[in-house]
């Protein structure tokens, strides 16, 4: 997806400026300005994009649906009866009522408990109540068109496991719009059947974007997180990267791993974490254990699929992250565990284990939402003001690092084109 | 069991849960992991998991270092705003069984305040413990912590 499939019909101006065009200013307001949110509903969730809505395997079998989100607008997600995915508005064709009040579930049909009205996985009309009348009085009228008045369909498609709606017509085939640099990320990671393990959801009161620039951060990595620096790990001989894809810049990878690696070694443990002699330590380290599961011995792989997806593999920790603004200082994050479906019991137990990670109370993680607390209070009334992101702005193709802010950049360059800002 | 003896124990099975709770709502967190034996589980998890039989939760130790371990991180390397629990636990039932252990259910809330005194109600959820009577007195072998409450706010620093 390059930037002319992000054109989309213009926009009355937002009295909102980028004081640079290069993406190092963002001007606080964008954090917390109703009208920007409302915009981002129409050209960003509603626009040409995917969005991650469930891994495959939460919905396997034929009926199986699930309640989620497409930016802040209700969707369902269905495996219809012939394997098929679909989705669709959760609003009834006839009143407008929410269709489907369960999270989860299996069913065939869907009915609106107002009505009655009836519609089938893939959000076709199939039955109305007194359609056709009742004792001589009038029903529905005779040219009534059922095929006429379905639940609004979104596309929907998934790859490596993944599934993916939208509610544009013009955005680029899935593989397309996720691109030739981020889609071999993803296949390092969905290279194998997988089991989901459940998920664990986290509500902060901050603007979704600033969680998205923190997956795009290493620069914050060693800083706001400090569990391995007090603990005395030491993390010898890392090798980082920090790509963004080749067009709108939205998307982006971050990783870093161990270069002495053994790639031949079965399972690196505990005893690889070396700590110094002084200060804290941790009684039981199997927490932070390892085992090599991949070519390359990535302990940290960040990837960030626009806007609702993170992909994320924590040593041995696998989540596919939902990113759901709730508001102008509102945003969910769901986090989606899963493994695979060969992991031995060992394998299993550590993936449990490592949960303590990441999430809400993740040691190397609980920071990141209250950071976007403090940012989003902090600016509150200084929307003209604007962030710095400088880091690495001289060497911007300087990509084997965590010292840099250009995948932030790159994000808000994308933005603004997405956004017409 | 004579009504009495389940009257007494009731009282101590009581007695430990309000110990618990007043250690974590009272900042004496290096006495929490004291109310577990060397080996005892303690896990957080939402109830939405619970009862799809799915595992994942937000915290998992399956011995008492373990616990020491996120109490020392609490303490010493995790950022987070200063902040207080209170929690109000009812609803206590006890099942004894052969093997000397007795299991014990009960509801918990956590209201918690931050350092500008704003209170929300945290947490809301139920207690499924693990109990076993040892030399130093009744000790959780197992406490699981299963949440209604299922988008946790902001963060969790402190077990509940």
């Amino acid at each position: 997806m390059g930037h002319h499939d992000l054109h989309q019909a213009e926009l009355p101006p937002l009295a909102i400026q980028f004081p640079r065009s290069d993406g190092s200013r963002v001007p606080y307001e964008v954090f917390s300005s109703p009208a920007i949110y409302e915009r981002e509903q129409e050209r960003i969730y509603r626009g040409p994009t995917w969005n991650f809505v469930a891994l495959d395997v939460e919905i396997s079998q034929p009926g199986d649906f699930k309640s989620t989100y497409v930016g802040d607008t209700p969707v369902v997600v269905t495996r219809t009866p012939d394997g098929s995915l679909a989705a669709w508005v959760n609003r009834c064709a006839h009143r407008g009522a929410k269709l489907c009040t369960l999270p989860r579930g299996n069913a065939t049909s869907h009915a609106c408990l107002y009505h009655q009205w009836n519609f089938d996985s893939r959000g076709n009309l199939t039955g109305i109540p007194f359609r056709r009348g009742q004792k001589q009085m009038a029903g529905m009228p005779p040219d009534f068109d059922m095929k006429a008045h379905g639940l609004q369909k979104l596309r929907v498609d998934s790859y490596g496991g993944l599934i993916f709606a939208s509610f544009s017509d013009t955005v680029a085939a899935l593989p397309d719009y996720i691109g030739n640099e981020m889609r071999p990320w993803i296949d390092r990671i969905m290279h194998k059947p997988i089991v989901y393990l459940g998920c664990t959801r986290q509500f902060v009161n901050a603007n979704w974007k600033l969680y998205f620039e923190n997956v795009k951060d290493p620069y914050h990595a060693s800083l706001l997180h400090l569990f391995h620096t007090t603990f005395n790990i030491l993390r010898v001989g890392m090798k980082a990267r920090s790509l963004p894809d080749a067009g709108h810049g939205l998307h982006s990878i971050i990783t870093a791993t161990r270069i002495e690696d053994d790639n031949s070694s079965a399972a690196y443990t505990a005893q690889d974490i070396r700590s110094m002699n002084e200060g804290f330590h941790l009684e039981d380290e199997s927490v932070l254990g390892y085992v090599h599961e991949y070519e390359e011995a990535t302990t940290n792989h960040i990837q960030s699929i626009f806007p609702q997806l993170v992909l994320q593999q924590i040593h041995n920790s696998l989540v596919a992250r939902q990113l759901l603004p709730k508001a102008p200082d509102q945003f969910e994050l769901v986090f989606h565990f899963f493994g695979y479906a060969d992991d031995t019991p060992e394998l299993r137990e550590l993936r449990i284990k490592q949960a303590n990670l990441v999430g809400p109370a993740g040691y190397i993680s609980m920071e990141d939402g209250y950071a976007t607390e403090l940012v989003q209070r902090g600016s509150l009334r200084e929307g003209k003001s604007s962030s710095v992101l400088d880091m690495g702005l001289s060497q911007p193709d300087q990509q084997d690092t965590l010292i840099t802010e250009s995948l932030i950049r790159r994000f808000w360059t994308g933005y603004q084109a997405l956004m017409a800002l | 069991m004579t009504p009495l003896d389940q009257m007494l124990l009731w009282f101590e099975l009581y007695s430990l849960q309000e110990r618990y709770i007043s250690v974590l709502d009272n900042d004496q967190l290096e006495a929490w992991p004291e109310l577990f034996t060397a080996d005892g589980h303690y896990e957080i998890v939402p109830k939405e998991n619970a009862d799809a039989g799915l595992p994942m939760g937000i915290i998992y130790c399956n011995n008492q270092g373990m616990m020491r371990d996120r109490i020392l991180s609490t303490r010493e390397a995790n950022l987070y705003e200063p902040q207080t629990y209170r929690h109000l636990v009812s609803g206590l039932i006890i099942t004894p069984t052969d093997q000397g252990m007795v299991k014990m259910s009960a509801n918990y809330v956590v209201i918690r305040t931050n350092q500008e005194g704003d209170s929300i109600i945290y947490q809301a959820g139920r207690y499924e413990d693990q109990v076993i009577n040892t030399a130093e007195g009744w000790r959780y072998r197992s406490k699981r912590a299963i949440y209604d409450t299922l988008r946790v706010p902001t963060l969790m620093a402190i077990p509940v």
